[in-house]
């Protein structure tokens, strides 16, 4: 076990009693939420891990490099990033397979890219937000998300 | 409002399910059309089960307990009446709280516009509830590490207040107008 699973365990063990304490009934509910959502993100999780797995056995490094590395440029940024856009995958979860494109040969920024649209926009959600927000804002806010993702990707790659 | 959310989540079990058997389905294939990979294939999936497991459960523990603690009355009730450098740290620090997924956030933040909050502070929370929470954080820095983990949450900060504030301008903007070529003076009067 690694560091930050110990942290994050201890971090949430140490709520946890926190909550106990002030309150019975609020923790129950939370525990009930907790194994909802477990079970609501569980099959995402289960894609990814089998996904990564296929990739890193099908897919040499040379391949990945070559379609999301350095020399992909700007137009490899610019695929990954309508990818990031497009699927839908808790961003908690791709934190592992952006690791292992990152390990295989993709660079910083096309990596940074796919985090940065995956979190900030929601094709899926779009119809829902829109709902809530109205066609202005939530287009807005999909719109210059996308463009500012694309930055803070370059700024990566430059820096990192 | 509930009913939306509801909805999506129902959706959205149903979808990943599918997905999942025709990830199975594919995986299963290829393992048997390929042996020579069975090994590395399975040990990557192992490896990367056996990371997300130690953490996952204690990430939605984590998630539970803030989504029924922090209500979103609070954050509403907050978030509602702050606004200049503090409501902008409020929305970033309320929207890295770990709670659930971002369509969750959409009713909060029809809510907070309805009771009249800023709209930079409304896009700064939705964002900062999109890119940047707590637990999500860390999950980050043990797979791609300290320098990206934060150079992506101090741009993200910074970017995420440039469009905020840009968003906030934009529509007020095209509603000075709109309201302009209508041609009332209803720009006093609201």
């Amino acid at each position: 076990m690694n560091s930050t699973a110990i942290f994050i365990n201890i971090f949430a063990l140490g709520c946890l009693i926190v909550s106990l304490v002030k309150d019975r009934a609020k923790t129950k509910q939370s525990i009930k939420v907790a194994i909802k959502s477990f079970f609501r993100i569980l099959p995402t999780v289960l894609i990814i891990i089998i996904f990564i797995g296929l990739l890193l056995g099908f897919v040499p490094p040379s391949v990945i490099s070559k379609i999301v590395g350095e020399q992909s440029g700007f137009a490899g940024i610019l695929l990954v990033a309508l990818f990031g856009a497009i699927v839908h995958i808790p961003a908690l979860i791709s934190f592992p397979l952006a690791g292992s494109l990152l390990k295989s040969g993709a660079s910083v920024a096309a990596v940074a890219a796919f985090i940065a649209t995956l979190t900030m926009i929601g094709t899926i959600t779009l119809p829902l937000e829109i709902k809530e927000l109205g066609k202005k804002m939530a287009l807005l806010r999909n719109g210059i998300g996308f463009i500012i993702a694309i930055i803070i990707a370059l700024i990566m790659g430059i820096m990192l | 409002m509930k009913d939306n959310v509801k909805e999506m989540q129902r959706k959205g079990m149903i979808r990943d399910s599918i997905f999942l058997g025709i990830t199975l389905i594919i995986a299963i294939i290829l393992l048997l059309i390929f042996p020579d990979r069975r090994e590395a294939i399975t040990t990557a999936s192992w490896e990367f089960f056996i990371e997300m497991i130690w953490i996952l459960p204690a990430v939605m523990v984590l998630m539970g307990l803030f989504a029924v603690w922090m209500s979103k009355e609070t954050v509403i009730k907050y978030l509602g009446k702050t606004s200049g450098i503090k409501g902008i740290s409020l929305a970033i620090l309320f929207g890295a709280l770990p709670t659930g997924p971002l369509y969750v956030a959409f009713p909060m933040a029809a809510a907070l516009i309805k009771k009249g909050a800023r709209i930079s502070n409304v896009i700064i929370f939705l964002s900062a509830w999109a890119c940047i929470k707590i637990p999500q954080e860390m999950v980050e820095l043990r797979f791609l590490g300290p320098k990206f983990m934060a150079s992506r949450l101090v741009l993200t900060i910074i970017f995420v207040v440039i469009m905020g504030v840009s968003i906030e301008r934009l529509i007020e903007w095209s509603d000075k107008k709109a309201s302009k070529s209508i041609g009332g003076e209803d720009d006093a009067s609201i």
